[in-house]
């Protein structure tokens, strides 16, 4: 699991990264995949709701009802037609490379775990929505698809008796069939907006809506799509005769061919086995995680810091239970965190320079303290040469966590890492420039880090980098576990560029 | 680069996406059949007979049941499985035993086979047994048919009629 974990992560790599390249990391799409989902289920929501008004619902006048919208309509009604299927389409093309995604990432375990499960309903109930809709065209194509997918649904034998007869001879059941699929049609989305909603609901800010120049670009290019290339019929259903050669919509109806070319049991088969192993890999082999976060409320004022910028909506703030004058302290759900350290980045507590022997703040890691944080600090500072030194505060996740250096300070995320420390290392004359290492900027692991060092760096977020701090001296960047070369490169310049401080000193 | 040209880069990317995936929503083409195939279909739900005959109550056992279930015949539920055979041109292509359905065997045999076939001139045979004896055939039928591509013959069985091949 973990070398095909490996591999794809390397591939996303080779194909995101000159996109950042091309676009910037905030419009890349990969950045963005399940944002595009919902932006696609908008419009997909929208067009259907526009050809609904044209589309008789009967099965005997369905496929010219849908002619007329796309011939005599097609300026509009027609548009919306190929609008209706092509983002159908791109939100399987989004749902899987997400998936792919959050694997290569290693995004599934522990507590994503729900994320990752909830994904799996998620992904058969919009390949149903978009089965029953071709279905309701009562074209050619519609016909081959009623008759496997009855075929199919046959196969578990929870029907009276076979519903693939109603789609041999003009029986009276086909129309009552159709009724009850365009009833599903509707139904099926429907739940499945529900559950794309429950999907994101462990998730702090999720990003549901794409930036707004991706959005723009993406109807834009399915609407010059849609008019040079309409979505058509194929020629109306006939049951005296099979549709023996149609165009297959190859993103909702992969396996259909396979029903007919092997069996309609190795179909099962193969979605039971996906959908079984796939559901369950989170538990495959479960991901070790380091402990939670603790609160220490002696130095928390409930500030609800911590709570806004985890990512995990790991913490919440309950009435105080230990009588100091606050009306409210951090509370961690274990079981909700992933220990990525970001809360101990933005509580105001986390100063470094604090004289204590034992040096507190108001939540920490118990693996890796903020006093750990500190002497590491000074050892790495102690080993640090030429004339420039320069300290990395590196991401494990990114460049720095696969160059893997004795001169780097290395944190689950960036996000981990109090302002206070940067002002500390380089006042208290630890180094003579700090390296913000990263992961690449479209993709940061724990998803929120890189917004949050950025805005604290801009003073634009609590806790805010003092003033004071040489801005010249700190330098960020961001780079995938792929792009040593770029760390490299960056440290080359630093070195170059920036001066020594000068003189040397400086104890906790 | 400048914002316009990002804009305009990121909107041609998007746009190759959405071109690829509109192509990929109805090529390549898939067959159902082979070229120039027709096919059979073979399909119907009928119930064969009850596995036994109904018996005459005597008075004393029709005395013992309560007023309202009083019915002169006690009938087994359970049902006898269909044979059916079919001949192409002579040659046997099906043959098969139909149980019944329904957990204690009292539903209708089904069946639902299709099968591609080359489309010239055929003979079809079809025979059924319902009943509960174990030689010969309670319905039959036979057809010739000249099957054009991609035509769609369906073999269809009502108790009424006795079969239909259309
Ligand atoms: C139409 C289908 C889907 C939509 C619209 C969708 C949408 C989303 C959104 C908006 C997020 C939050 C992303 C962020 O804020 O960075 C997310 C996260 C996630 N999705 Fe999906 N998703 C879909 C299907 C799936 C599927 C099929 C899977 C896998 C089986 C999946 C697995 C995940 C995981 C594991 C996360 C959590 C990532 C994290 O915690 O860092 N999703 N999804
Ligand atoms: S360590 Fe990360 S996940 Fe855990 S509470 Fe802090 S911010 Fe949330
Ligand atoms: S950021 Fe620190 S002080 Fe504020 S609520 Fe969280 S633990 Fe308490």
């Amino acid at each position: 699991m973990g070398g095909l974990r490996r591999l794809l992560a390397r591939c996303f790599d080779a194909v995101e990264r000159p996109i950042d390249r091309l676009v910037g990391p905030s419009l890349n799409p990969f950045a963005h995949l399940g944002a595009l989902g919902f932006f696609h289920f908008w419009i997909v929501a929208v067009s259907g709701i526009y050809l609904f008004i044209f589309f008789d619902t009967g099965i005997e006048r369905a496929y010219e009802s849908v002619e007329y919208l796309t011939l005599a309509h097609w300026y509009h009604a027609g548009v919306m037609r190929s609008l209706h299927r092509y983002a159908s389409d791109l939100m399987v093309v989004f749902a899987l490379t997400h998936l792919l995604r959050e694997f290569a990432r290693d995004r599934y375990r522990g507590t994503r775990w729900f994320s990752w499960f909830t994904g799996m309903p998620v992904l058969w109930l919009l390949f149903i929505s978009g089965i029953t809709g071709y279905w309701l065209v009562w074209d050619a194509l519609a016909q081959y698809v009623a008759i496997i997918s009855s075929e199919l649904l046959d196969r578990l034998g929870i029907f009276g008796e076979p519903i693939a007869r109603n789609f041999v001879s003009t029986g009276t059941l086909t129309s009552r069939f159709f009724t009850l699929l365009v009833f599903l049609h509707v139904a099926v989305p429907l739940f499945l907006l529900f559950l794309m909603w429950v999907h994101i609901l462990r998730i702090s800010r999720p990003k549901v809506n794409p930036p707004r120049a991706l959005a723009g670009t993406s109807l834009g290019a399915l609407l010059v799509v849609s008019l040079f290339r309409p979505a058509l019929s194929q020629g109306p259903a006939n049951l005296a005769r099979l549709p023996a050669d149609i165009g297959l919509d190859w993103f909702y109806l992969p396996l259909y061919p396979l029903a007919d070319a092997v069996s309609h049991d190795a179909v099962w088969g193969i979605l039971v086995v996906a959908t079984v192993v796939i559901g369950a890999m989170p538990w495959l082999p479960p991901l070790r995680r380091a402990p939670a976060a603790v609160v220490d409320l002696a130095h928390c004022n409930g500030c609800a810091r911590c709570a806004e910028d985890c990512p995990y909506e790991a913490i919440r703030l309950v009435p105080r239970t230990d009588g100091l004058p606050f009306p409210t302290e951090a509370k961690v759900n274990p079981s909700l965190c992933v220990s990525c350290g970001i809360c101990v980045g933005s509580c105001p507590s986390s100063t470094p320079f604090r004289r204590t022997e034992e040096l507190h703040t108001g939540i920490d890691l118990p693996e890796l303290s903020l006093r750990s944080l500190r002497e590491r600090a000074h050892a790495i500072s102690a080993g640090l040469e030429g004339p420039t030194r320069i300290m990395v505060l590196g991401c494990e996740r990114g460049a720095a966590g696969a160059r893997k250096s004795t001169d780097t300070l290395m944190v689950p995320c960036v996000g981990m890492i109090p302002p206070p420390l940067i002002d500390y290392i380089l006042s208290r004359d630890l180094a003579d420039a700090v390296l913000l290492a990263g992961c690449a900027e479209s993709d940061c692991y724990h998803r929120l880090g890189i917004d949050w060092t950025r805005q604290r760096i801009a003073r634009e977020r609590d806790p805010y980098l003092r003033s004071r701090v040489p801005r010249d001296r700190l330098r960020t960047l961001w780079a995938s576990r792929f792009e040593r070369g770029r760390l490299e490169a960056a440290l080359d310049a630093a070195r170059r560029e920036i001066p020594p401080l000068g003189q040397k000193g400086g104890a906790p | 680069m400048t914002l316009v040209a990002r804009t305009l880069a990121l909107f041609l990317l998007v746009l190759a996406l959405t071109a690829g995936v509109a192509a990929l929503s109805d090529w390549p083409r898939a067959r159902l059949l082979p070229e120039g195939a027709a096919a059979l279909t073979v399909t119907f739900t009928h119930s064969g007979a009850r596995v036994a005959e109904c018996r005459r109550l005597t008075q004393a056992e029709m005395a013992r049941l309560p007023p309202n279930m009083r019915r002169p015949d006690a009938c087994p539920r359970g049902r006898v499985a269909l044979w059916l055979e079919l001949d192409l041109d002579g040659a046997p292509l099906l043959r098969e035993s139909l149980p019944p359905t329904g957990l204690s065997g009292d539903g209708p045999s089904q069946i639902y086979r299709r099968i591609a076939l080359p489309a010239r001139e055929h003979v079809i045979a079809v025979r059924l047994r319902d009943s509960r004896r174990s030689e010969g055939f309670d319905h039959t039928a036979e057809h010739r048919v000249a099957l054009s591509p991609g035509q769609n013959l369906v073999v269809d069985f009502r108790a009424s009629t006795g079969f239909i091949i259309r």
